[in-house]
């Protein structure tokens, strides 16, 4: 029997790289041993993805991308279909936890410095990625065609319109329409099941061809290669397979007790993750008092309801929204520090982050209530700190007093 | 993670405030009693519904026969409801007035009730159908302190009575309370059951799911945890190893 197996595996070989690529991506694929419990988020983002795939797929084969039945079939999809609520509990939560898991993940990148060389495309990969993902979720937000679909499109959509020369076609491009109507709807179909996500799937694969080729960074910012033992592999370092896999097995099942628990326990997590609005048929007669975007958004929403508009126009909102959002981009060549993790960082580096985690939560925060006055200008102090970090960064990371790094990785 | 611990108490701190600033504004409502367990009281909010809610306003996305789910058989549903002879168990609960003459004679179309109890809160409801009050200056005639001007007349009062908007001198201050003029055929904790009654009906019909949701919930809960320990347990035998 055994003989069998190798030889077939011998003959796949011959044809294919299964035990060459076995090898190199899992069996010895080294990764470093002082893995915190802030690495798990990039293996938990990959298992948020399959859940949302597949449940996307059982979804799809009930839901109607038309503008008169989509907000029946999906309530027909809620009490018709066979556990047709657990798919589209599962689909709703899915896309929060995928936000929650992706902003830790990049968290993670920010203290421990995962951005910097040689882990700079890895950086950017990650930064499409999260770009692809937001698109995705905004247009399967439209889908429920509830009234929070319609009118958080027709705002995000109408920011476009707002681009000098261009914007009023660039809009109806995006559209397909004048207004968000049956015709954006279907083209927001397609996009959210077939194009966005299956740029997602190449550009999650490139993220991790491109990290199997420079190595795991680690909560030391140190470089496991540089210490190589006898056998050629990194001292510090262990097989992915079996070691990580089974530590990231039980990260696994742990962040799905969380996630079944808001799936049948909370499904609307108090209106965050199913807005209470959405409940309601989209109406274009009808604009809702307060229009917000879902959670995950409302921090860059914040930042455009904070930039006071210019000759009437919502232009340089819309541009300070644009640049919060890709200024990540830049930052493996903003960090001029001579250490990459939080560990042996100074004490400015480590007030900058923890002002910049305090300006994103508190940006988010706002972006979900009402613009009164007082809440505009918190809103506009919050974004200047979360600009400060990036802009003042090649100057506080040069000036900081850091620590010196060890020569070995670190347990704890 | 002694950062990390610094973090978290920053965004807390910052949060507190802004959370007591957002909480307090709106109508007061009052606590609706929901209990998804207390069948009894399910169908007889199901029956208050197709007898009076139906009337105008539709639930597009409820069949008659889901009515199994609280205890309801297909004789009970045709007989305790009155279901005309062409309906059928397993149809939508249509309104008995067509959207178009209702818009005619209310100003606006009665939405669609199927999911009003996720749209609008149970809590919402139970405060809103508690608070009409007459006010000659609406053509209806009624009005609402939960929801001005609405287009609604009060279809309830021959339960509940005719209530009016007074002020009253309290500390110096005026304050507005609704006053019971005319009484109608229940007394008014009576009233506030049947209305309990038909809020627990309008949640259980917004999401029929929510009866089941949980005991499934508890069993996939049970198996994860199992296999929580389990995959923990081959974990550690597997890092034995690693120092």
């Amino acid at each position: 029997m055994m003989n069998l197996i190798t030889k077939l595996i011998g003959w796949i070989d011959e044809r294919f790289p299964l035990t060459s690529t076995w090898k190199a991506h899992a069996s010895e694929y080294y990764a470093p041993k002082n893995f915190n419990f802030w690495y798990f988020f990039g293996g938990l983002a990959l298992l948020v993805l399959v859940i949302q795939i597949v449940s996307g797929i059982f979804l799809t084969m009930n839901y109607k991308p038309d503008a008169l039945f989509a907000f029946a079939s999906v309530e027909y999809i809620m009490r018709d279909v066979q556990l047709g609520w657990i798919l589209r509990n599962i689909h709703s939560t899915g896309a929060s936890m995928f936000f929650i898991v992706i902003y830790l993940h990049m968290f993670r990148g920010l203290m421990y410095g995962s951005y910097r060389k040689p882990r700079e495309l890895l950086w950017i990969i990650g930064m499409i990625i999260y770009l692809a993902l937001m698109g995705e979720a905004f247009m399967g937000y439209l889908l429920p065609w509830g009234q929070m679909s319609f009118w958080g499109a027709q705002v995000i959509v109408n920011l476009f319109s707002s681009v000098p020369f261009v914007g009023p076609d660039l809009a109806i491009l995006i559209r397909g329409d004048f207004v968000v109507s049956d015709i954006t709807l279907n083209r927001f179909f397609a996009l959210h099941v077939i194009a966005i996500p299956l740029i997602l799937v190449l550009i999650v694969v490139a993220h991790l061809v491109a990290l199997h080729e420079v190595g795991s960074n680690n909560p030391d910012g140190i470089e496991i290669k540089k210490n190589l033992g006898p056998d050629g592999h990194p001292v510090d370092g262990i097989p992915f397979f079996p070691y990580m896999v089974v530590k990231d097995a039980v990260a696994a099942v742990a962040f799905l007790i969380v996630f079944v628990s808001v799936v049948f326990f909370a499904p609307d997590m108090g209106g965050y993750f199913l807005e209470y609005n959405n409940f309601v048929p989209a109406n274009p007669m009808k604009t809702p008092e307060h229009i917000a975007p879902v959670w995950y958004f409302t921090p860059y929403y914040a930042i455009l309801r904070a930039v006071p508009p210019l000759f009437g126009s919502q232009f340089p909102g819309v541009v300070a929204m644009g640049v919060a959002t890709v200024i990540f981009f830049a930052l493996p060549w903003l960090d001029r520090g001579p250490v990459k993790s939080i560990r042996y960082r100074g004490p400015i580096y480590k007030g900058f982050l923890a002002a910049f985690v305090v300006s994103f939560v508190g940006l988010g925060y706002l972006g979900l209530m009402p613009a009164t006055e007082l809440y505009t200008w918190i809103s506009r102090v919050l974004a200047v700190v979360y600009f400060a970090f990036f802009f003042l960064m090649p100057w506080y990371t040069k000036i900081d007093k850091c620590k010196p790094e060890p020569d070995r990785v670190t347990s704890k | 993670m002694n950062a990390i611990k610094k973090l978290g108490m920053l965004v807390l701190l910052m949060a507190a405030p802004a959370m007591a600033i957002a909480s307090d504004a709106g109508v007061h409502l009052d606590k609706a009693p929901v209990n998804l367990q207390d069948q009894a009281s399910l169908q007889r909010g199901a029956k208050l519904f197709t007898s009076r809610c139906l009337a105008c306003h539709s639930a597009n996305y409820m069949r008659y026969n889901r009515l199994h789910d609280i205890g309801m058989d297909d004789e009970q549903i045709k007989k305790e409801l009155e279901l005309p002879e062409d309906v059928k168990v397993g149809s939508t609960m249509q309104a008995a007035m067509d959207s178009n003459s209702a818009k005619l004679a209310y100003g606006v179309a009665p939405p669609d009730l199927s999911v009003i109890a996720r749209s609008r809160s149970a809590d919402w409801l139970y405060t809103y159908m508690r608070s009409f009050y007459t006010d000659t200056s609406r053509t209806s005639g009624w009005n609402n302190t939960v929801f001005p001007s609405v287009g609604m007349p009060f279809v309830l009062s021959d339960l509940q009575g005719e209530q009016a908007l007074e002020t009253e001198q309290h500390d110096g201050h005026d304050v507005k309370k609704l006053i019971l003029k005319t009484p109608g055929s229940m007394q008014p904790a009576e009233y506030d059951a049947a209305v309990a009654d038909l809020t627990n009906y309008l949640v259980f019909m917004s999401e029929p799911s929510k009866l089941v949701r949980g005991q499934i919930g508890w069993a996939v809960l049970a198996f994860l945890f199992v296999l929580l320990a389990l995959v923990y347990a081959l974990k550690k035998e597997i890092w034995k190893d690693i120092h």
